[in-house]
Formats: C-alpha cells, structure tokens, sequence
C-alpha cells in the first residue's frame, strides 16, 4: 500500500487530431487537473515522455512552470506506470506535492511512424540486428507469438480473441477509434493482411494521435479534492532487453517480476482484481503477460480468455476502453491504461462500466494498469483501489 | 538486401573481421567460460573483460521466426527473421534463406551460410541444414 493516490484523469484529444504534440499535452494536463479540482498553479512535479530530448523541462516550460521534480524516463508504453512509482516515490518523500503523469502523439496527423522503427547506428542493434529486415517492434512480437503457438501448441484463435473482446468493448465507448467499426470475428482477424506471421494487421495495436494526463497527490491531501481518491496499492517493474536476440524465451516476460513486486507490495494477488487494463500492442502481448502475471499458468491463457471472459458481461474485463487494439494507441499508450482504470474504478464507465462480480452489481474496487514497452522490453505494473 | 551496415567499432571489429574469411566468432569469457553474442566490452556472466574471439561451429537450432510481407526498404518479401540458438549456446538474430519460407519450423537445425557485402564484410545467414 501507499499513501499516494491518484486524484485527476484525463484524455487529450484522439484520433486524427491535425494538432501538435504540445497541443495535446496542453488539452490533457488542465483537464486532468479541472478533474481534480487543482489548477496548474498546484503542480510541482511532471512525468512526461515522447516530447523531446528534454520532455518534462520542454512541457515545465510550455505550462510556464519551474517544477521541483521531473521524470523523463524513456520506457516506450509502459513508462506511465513506471512514472507512477516515481511520482509515488516523491510526493511520500516530500520532493513533490502534486505530480501530473502526462502524454501526447499527433504519429497519425504526422505520419511519423515506420515499420522499421528507429535507427540508431551506434547501438549493438544498428549493427547485428537491423542488417536483417526486422520490423520494429512488429516482428519481435511476431517471433513471441511463433514460440508461444510451438512451445503450447496454443490455438492461432487465441490470440485473435485477444481482439474480438477488444472491439466488443469499443463499441461500448463513443471515443474509441473503432467505435461504430462493427463487430470483429476471429475470422476477420485471421483473414487480414498478414504482416509478419503468425501476425496480421488485425493483431496489432491502431496507430492514432492520442494523449492523456493523470494527476497524484497525498491521500491526505487526496481526501480533501472533489473526487474519491483512487489509491496506489502497488507497483513494480522489470526492464528486460533492447534486442531481439538477448532474452532466453520470448515466451516469459519481465511481467513476471513486475507483477510479482506490484502485488507484494499491494499485499493482493491475482484474485483480487476486479478490472484490468493490459497492454495489448499486439494480441500476443495480452496473453504473454497474463500468464506471467498469474492470472493463469503459462501456456494457459488461451482457455483464461475462452468462452467471452475478458469481453464485456465476462468474468474477467480486460482493456475495457477498447484497448489500443480498437480504442487508441499514441505510439506510447501506458498514460491512457491509467485513466482508464480509473475511470472503471469511479464508476464512470457508462456503457463499459464493469461491475465487481456480476452478482453484487457493486463497483470495481481494485484495478490493474500493466505496461509494456519497446520490444517486450520494459514491464511496469500499478494496482489502484478505492474503498 | 540492405548493406548499410554501420562500420565496426572498438570491440566489435574482431568480429566483422572474421566475417571477411567467413567466420563467425562468438566471444567466450576466460573466467567464467560463458559464451556471449554480440560482442561486448565485459562478460554479461561474470562482469569481468578476459573475452576472447572463438570460432563457432556454425551448427545450430530455430528458437522462433517470423516470416515479413511488408519489407522494408531494400528487401524484398516474403523475406524470414529468425532467432537461431547457436551450438555453443549464444542466440542470433539472422534471416533464413535458400528454402522456401513455407518450410521453416521452430526447433529446425540450420547451418551457417554468408552473404557478401560490397566493402569486404560478409553478413551470417543461415539456412536448413543437409538430412542426416
């Protein structure tokens, strides 16, 4: 347990937005902080990525402040969560009262995605790596995927369900991207262009703009503000590999140690979570990191997600916001995994709201935010609950 | 195929030497007699720096692949990326060539093979090895 909650949540605009990436951090830092009751005279702390080489110092200076404590760790998409910790760090050791975990990508406006990702030539990748063609980060997902079907003789269909649930749920909120797309089968799935196999297009994450921003203060302090606290019960994470040759398997993650810390620390196991919000770049990356979570044992979590659980009215509710399979995914999707927690742990999640065993009707107490970054590469895991 | 291939550095040019005689040499640590690929300053086992050059055997395993539709710039699809465990433990990134990419499977032995490159390098691909 911490002392540390987490007390404004928000979205950027999404989609194909036309604006800045400044813009868009500008729309969801005063959100957040309008949901919190706080202004931005309140913020002394920022956590931010994907601005520039001085990300936190560049947005500090955009919102004309001085803050006393910054985080720009760059950690792909699980960032967020890894800036939870942080901002928990802080604010209970008095560096910082009021932090703002925030993001913004215009990567659909720019077009300033590749398949071939970043080529940084003095790195160890520039030189046995990307002589080979792989996409990046498409292909190490794609070999995850291929040792994950070999090792358990798993269904191609699991993966796809991964999907199907995560469209189900965007139908169900007006500001996912593929809210009004229709339904997906798993034979859409299986149908769709095949990147790089087992892969297909239908199995990776939507590339939009997109941002949002949450804000952590003191309990204390938290009980105060207009909204119920949202506590940090836990996190924990586990940084793991730049390169597709150096972890062992491709089938066990760093999720496994992330996890193992987040709820240590919670005093909470798999059990006790009502709602989860799990990075699905890829299809393959929700199954790898349930299993490595405990939420089922490995080569498992094709029959954990069978039969419609982690679809809506289903026992365990996954990526209830549409996921970044279907909803959003700004390049660095972690900050939106938060809002969305708590969103699901406020009870505001209208259509999507998911309810704490379907028998009670009561509203969600514990939610997981789990982030993956990079090429399997960085795993973050925050619990939160409300009382 | 691409050939921008960046030029070696302080610890790697052994390595890219050797592929210009097409061997490919693995470091082995000294101390803790750890094999280790890519080429390091230090031993990823044990911490210390006695690494010397050694010649792998060339003999090894498909740990997992993927086979590329949408290439990249310079390749030409379906292409294979492949993560090879060598014999002698350490794993490589590679592509698989000279086979169709229908016929690639995990766990398939595989040999090494070169490709040359236009400054003198050769790039270690490998393809299935020969029945029996």
């Amino acid at each position: 347990m911490t002392n540390v909650a987490i007390v404004g949540a928000a979205e950027s605009d999404l989609g194909r937005t036309g604006k800045s990436i400044l813009t868009l951090q500008a729309q969801a830092i005063p959100r957040a902080l309008a949901d919190a009751g706080l202004t931005l005279a309140d913020v002394d702390g920022i956590a931010t990525a994907g601005v520039s080489r001085f990300s936190a110092t560049q947005v500090a200076e955009y919102l004309g402040l001085r803050p006393a404590w910054t985080d720009s760790t760059f950690a792909g998409g699980s960032a967020f969560e890894m800036y939870v910790a942080r901002a928990v760090q802080a604010i209970e050791a008095g560096q910082a009262s009021t932090v703002v975990i925030s993001y913004g990508s215009n990567q659909r406006s720019a077009r300033s995605r590749s398949l071939g990702g970043v080529k940084e030539t003095h790195t160890p990748e520039a030189q046995f790596e990307t002589p080979y063609g792989p996409l990046y980060p498409f292909s190490h997902y794609a070999m995850a995927a291929q040792s994950y079907l070999h090792k358990y003789g798993a269904a191609r269909e699991s993966l796809a369900e991964v999907a199907v649930a995560a469209r189900e749920w965007a139908l169900r909120n007006p500001k996912a991207y593929r809210y009004g797309a229709g339904p997906l089968t798993v034979d859409d799935v299986l149908g769709s262009d095949t990147v790089s196999s087992p892969l297909t297009v239908a199995d990776a994450c939507l590339v939009t703009d997109g941002g949002g921003a949450v804000v952590l203060t003191s309990l204390d302090r938290a009980r105060d503000l207009r909204r119920d606290p949202v506590r940090v019960l836990g996190y924990g994470e586990c940084t793991t590999n730049t390169s597709m040759a150096a972890v062992d398997d491709l089938t066990v993650t760093g999720a496994v140690e992330s996890g193992r810390a987040a709820f240590g620390r919670a005093g909470l196991t798999p059990a006790d979570v009502d709602v989860l919000e799990v990075y699905d770049s890829f299809t393959i990356t929700v199954l790898l990191t349930l299993e490595a979570l405990g939420f089922c044992g490995f080569g498992e979590a094709g029959d954990l997600i069978a039969d419609g659980r982690i679809r809506p009215g289903g026992g365990l509710p996954l990526n209830t916001s549409g996921g970044g399979l279907s909803y959003n995914h700004p390049g660095q999707y972690g900050v939106l995994l938060l809002v969305e927690a708590v969103r699901q742990l406020r009870g505001e999640g209208g259509a999507r709201q998911v309810e704490a065993g379907a028998a009670t009707g009561a509203a969600p107490k514990v939610a997981l935010a789990h982030g993956t970054g990079g090429i399997l590469s960085t795993h973050a895991t925050v619990l939160l609950g409300v009382e | 195929m691409s050939t921008e291939i960046p030029l070696p550095d302080d610890v790697t040019a052994p390595y890219w030497a050797g592929t210009e005689e097409k061997r490919l040499l693995i470091q082995r640590c000294a101390e803790c007699g750890r094999f280790q690929h890519y080429p390091r300053y230090m031993c990823t086992g044990c911490g210390r720096g006695d690494l010397e050059f050694v010649e792998a055997s060339g003999e090894a395993a498909i740990d997992t692949f993927t086979v590329v539709h949408r290439p990249l710039p310079g390749f030409e699809a379906p292409y294979v990326v492949a993560r090879v465990r060598l014999a002698e433990g350490p794993i490589l990134l590679t592509n698989i060539v000279d086979c169709p990419p229908d016929d690639v499977a995990c766990g398939q032995a595989v040999r090494l093979t070169w490709r040359p490159l236009e400054d003198g390098r050769h790039l270690p691909l490998f393809t299935p090895a020969k029945e029996g």
